[in-house]
């Protein structure tokens, strides 16, 4: 599955290796090795401006340029596909900066990353997970400076997130939170998981893998060393909870994986398929199929389009 | 008609960015635009994006107006992204602006001050009339400006000199830090030194200051400004290498300062004095020093005192929302896919209303 | 200031300064990740004495410009302090809690951890990462670690460690937010002890 980056372009080498000059990334590295020993933690950096705005990954993008050499292989998602407009474009940087191979198989990557997912297949030691981060900081919604929120997070007072989800509780009967939902490292940082929906938020804890996550516009770095303890903020008497499903995917018929709805007309049509798109892809090959499969979604959603 | 989202996207990318070379080219017949045009006829365009993209380099900038179709927050984030992967040197000498060669120097202050009112290349006394006589090309150039308006002295004083004699003026404090600090190596942090307000308000969206000035002058946060004094022109840039341990000059930078003259009615300690708000641009962009001069002032409340209520005073709202980089990507990323947080909510909603109903109907709900 | 430095006796640092610093990188990160693991960071450089290969690939990765560096006497003295200089650009400090990394040569020239930066509240990573150069990686006496980055729990046994050290490294865990991070070095090995590690007794 893993294709050959295209050779080096010396005419196209404007630009240093990976992007980012030396000092840069060295700034990036020490604060990606701070971040790792304060879990949840949102450590500043001097982020620089990317060759893409603000908002399209320059957190991800940055700490995959402080991190990346030669030998990596390097897959790149945008909700949970790798055939996105912007993890194509992402994936084509590195490989035309970076010289590395790129691929869309889950278990071959040794850096992986992502916007608003966590694949659905478990990661493994040896890979890093690299999160693009609009908004770092999980208090924002609830307190808008930085002032406030940061003293917040030096005295552990994390009442007002509490009485919020309580507030919410009595307006919905249950805790209306859905993506972003924020989790508590090993009992000590509330942290944002990103907007990956609260589907995904289990899988951070004890994980394989090193969790980086990047928030460039907003200049913070945050990380998860493997095996870290993340619990995602409830009450005893409404214990967190993760959507389900009543369809399976369409086309490979997954149970268990995240779903994205597709609408087929303005009828009111739809069909659900698995927003992880090389999950589906693999099921789809072992011979697992769902209700719709050989539909026309069938040969792109693995990004295979001849 | 089957919807397929965002599939499919390498293909699309490369379509996308061809049509986008086509339209930047525009009509094949009309002759292409050069570089040098834009550098040259454009000026105001490139200053601007010299001045917010941090960079002073005319002919990248007038590159970067041309790729960007005259979008100039574009052409500003390209600059911006060029610039990021430059090697560092180091930091030049302060430049002084009391040796600039000044092509344009006023004063709202006074009638006459030492040096004169010298009114240089100005829209503002133009009546904005369009000059149909311009669509006609291939006219001869306009004979040069009489030189009659030449700036008499040399170094010219500046509005702190004028005062200087009476202490009525309050001195320009030096920040104490060896070097100033520097937002395209730090990430903003509060409470913030004047450094570091000073140079996010260069880099700040014009438009953005603009607003913040004009809400402050209608009493969001007045500070009565008075126009001390704007100065455009050239001044040299020096640089000492480690290797010489003298300063050399490496080039030659035009720039625009705006000094505005505020009062300030004094306390215990401090007797009556104005207080300024400085204001500082690459190139000619006297839009940009003036509002930036007020805003600098507006942020000042803490040392003189003054009740701080208006959005134009909040040091966190103005820093954190000026820079345009920073602002057009977060709002223009709305435009990238979202459809895993959307699922997420759309079933929330479906189950809350869902339940909503069974609240308010819980017959029909048994009968079903 | 580069007065001082005789340029002819300055050994080289990296052959390939931006591909060898990302790989010894990617080893210091594992390493910061999963406390009591052992890395080798390669290709490590020919660094001077007292500094050991593994002080001195970690010292091209991370220091520059940028960093306050604290050497203890032994490497303050001569080839070594140039070495760093030159390479580096590091700005030397005197005072341990100043610096933002600091390279310590052998167990009786330690400074107690307490010496150096704890961090700030508000900003726990303004600490100090201390570089201990211990005698082996091995065959010292058994310490049981636990934490995040740790399945369970994971033993060591480095050899030509401080009296105390153990004790401090509690005692630094303890003050979590507030602590310092160690890199144990020896030869062109590397074990990472962040704040966040437990001693299991």
């Amino acid at each position: 599955m893993t294709e050959a980056s295209p050779p080096a372009n010396l005419a196209e080498r404007y630009y240093n290796y990976a992007y980012l000059d030396e000092q840069t990334k060295r700034m990036i590295r020490r604060a990606i090795l701070k971040a790792l020993a304060i879990p949840g933690y949102q450590a500043p950096f001097g982020s620089r401006e990317m060759p893409v705005p603000y908002g399209w990954g320059t957190g991800g993008i940055q700490l995959t340029a402080a991190i990346i050499g030669p030998d990596d292989v390097y897959k790149c998602i945008d909700q949970g596909a790798d055939d996105t407009t912007n993890a194509v474009s992402i994936r084509k940087f590195f490989a035309k900066v970076a010289d590395v191979a790129t691929t869309e198989d889950t278990s071959d990557a040794t850096i992986i990353q992502t916007r608003h997912r966590i694949p659905e297949q478990s990661l493994k030691a040896g890979q890093v997970l690299v999160f693009q981060v609009p908004q770092p900081e999980p208090l924002r919604g609830l307190e808008a400076r930085e002032t406030e929120t940061r003293a917040m997070h030096a005295y552990e007072e994390y009442g007002l997130q509490y009485v919020s989800l309580y507030e919410n509780i009595s307006a919905y009967g249950r805790i209306a939170a859905t993506a972003g939902y924020p989790v508590m490292i090993e009992e000590r940082y509330l942290m944002s998981p990103s907007p990956i929906p609260k589907f995904d938020n289990p899988k951070m804890d004890d994980n394989e893998a090193i969790l980086l996550f990047g928030a460039g516009r907003e200049k913070r770095i945050y990380a998860l060393p493997p095996h870290t303890r993340v619990r995602s903020l409830d009450f005893e008497d409404y214990p967190f909870e993760v959507q389900s499903w009543e369809e399976n995917c369409a086309l490979c018929g997954a149970e268990d994986s995240y779903l994205d709805e597709v609408v087929l007309d303005d009828a009111g049509n739809k069909m659900f398929v698995c927003s992880d798109s090389h999950f589906c892809g693999e099921r789809r090959k072992a011979g697992h199929s769902g209700p719709m499969a050989g539909h026309q979604l069938d040969q792109t959603v693995e990004g295979n389009t001849p | 008609m089957a919807y397929v989202s965002v599939k499919g996207g390498e293909k699309a990318i490369e379509n996308a960015h061809l049509w986008l070379a086509e339209a930047r080219r525009g009509d094949p017949s009309v002759a292409e635009v050069g570089v040098d045009q834009i550098r040259e006829q454009l000026s105001l365009a490139v200053d601007r994006v010299m001045a917010e993209g941090s960079c002073y380099d005319p002919g990248l900038a007038a590159l970067a107006v041309k790729q960007a179709r005259g979008d100039l927050p574009e052409a500003i984030f390209l600059v911006r992204a060029y610039r990021t992967t430059l090697p560092r040197f180091g930091g030049s000498e302060p430049v002084d602006t009391e040796k600039m060669h000044v092509r344009r120097r006023i004063s709202a202050a006074f009638k006459d001050i030492p040096g004169g009112q010298v009114l240089g290349p100005t829209f503002d006394y133009t009546h904005r009339l369009l000059d149909f006589t311009l669509a006609a090309e291939g006219l001869p150039p306009p004979a040069p400006a009489p030189a009659s308006e030449t700036p008499s002295s040399w170094p010219m004083p500046t509005i702190g000199s004028v005062f200087a004699h009476e202490d009525l003026l309050e001195a320009d404090a030096r920040s104490e830090a060896e070097t100033p600090f520097d937002l395209t190596r730090e990430p903003m942090s509060f409470p913030a030194g004047r450094d570091q307000r000073l140079q996010a308000l260069a880099r700040g969206d014009e438009g953005f200051l603009l607003s913040l000035a004009y809400s402050s002058q209608r009493g969001w946060g007045s500070t009565h400004p008075l126009c001390g004094e704007i100065r455009l022109g050239d001044v040299a840039v020096e640089f000492v290498p480690e290797e010489l341990g003298f300063p050399i000059e490496i080039g030659e930078v035009t720039l625009t300062e705006c000094q505005m003259l505020s009062g300030f009615a004094g306390s215990a300690e401090r007797a009556p004095q104005f207080t300024r708000g400085y204001g500082l641009a690459f190139g000619h962009s006297e839009r940009k020093a003036m509002s930036m001069a007020i805003v600098d002032r507006a942020l000042r409340h803490r040392e003189v005192g003054e009740q701080a209520d208006a959005p134009v005073q909040d040091e966190e709202f103005v820093l954190y929302h000026s820079d345009n980089v920073e602002a057009s990507g977060f709002v223009q990323h709305l435009k990238l896919p979202h459809y895993v947080d959307f699922q997420a909510d759309l079933q929330l909603i479906r189950r809350l209303r869902r339940e909503h109903f069974e609240r308010l109907n819980p017959v029909q709900e048994a009968a079903e | 200031m580069t007065v001082g430095i005789d340029l002819s006796k300055v050994r080289p640092g990296f052959q390939d300064p931006v591909h060898n610093s990302q790989s010894v990188f990617r080893a210091i990160m594992e390493a910061v990740a999963r406390p009591g693991m052992q890395v080798t960071l390669s290709p490590a450089p020919t660094s001077p004495a007292p500094l050991c290969p593994a002080a001195g690939a970690v010292a091209l990765t991370l220091l520059d410009f940028e960093t306050p560096v604290w050497l203890s006497p032994a490497i303050r003295e001569g080839e070594a302090r140039d070495w760093l200089r030159f390479h580096c650009g590091c700005p030397l400090v005197d005072e341990t809690e100043a610096s933002a990394f600091a390279f310590i040569s052998r167990a009786d020239e330690a400074p107690p951890l307490s010496a150096f930066n704890p961090g700030d509240a508000k900003y726990p990573d303004r600490s100090t990462t201390v570089i201990l150069q211990v005698l082996s990686l091995e065959g010292g006496s058994s310490v049981r670690l636990a934490g995040p980055g740790i399945k369970g729990e994971r033993i060591i046994a480095p050899r030509g460690l401080p009296a105390d050290f153990w004790d401090q490294v509690a005692e630094n865990g303890a003050a979590f937010q507030f602590g310092v991070d160690i890199l144990l070095v020896a030869e062109e090995g590397l074990i990472g002890l962040p704040r966040t590690v437990r001693i299991q007794s």
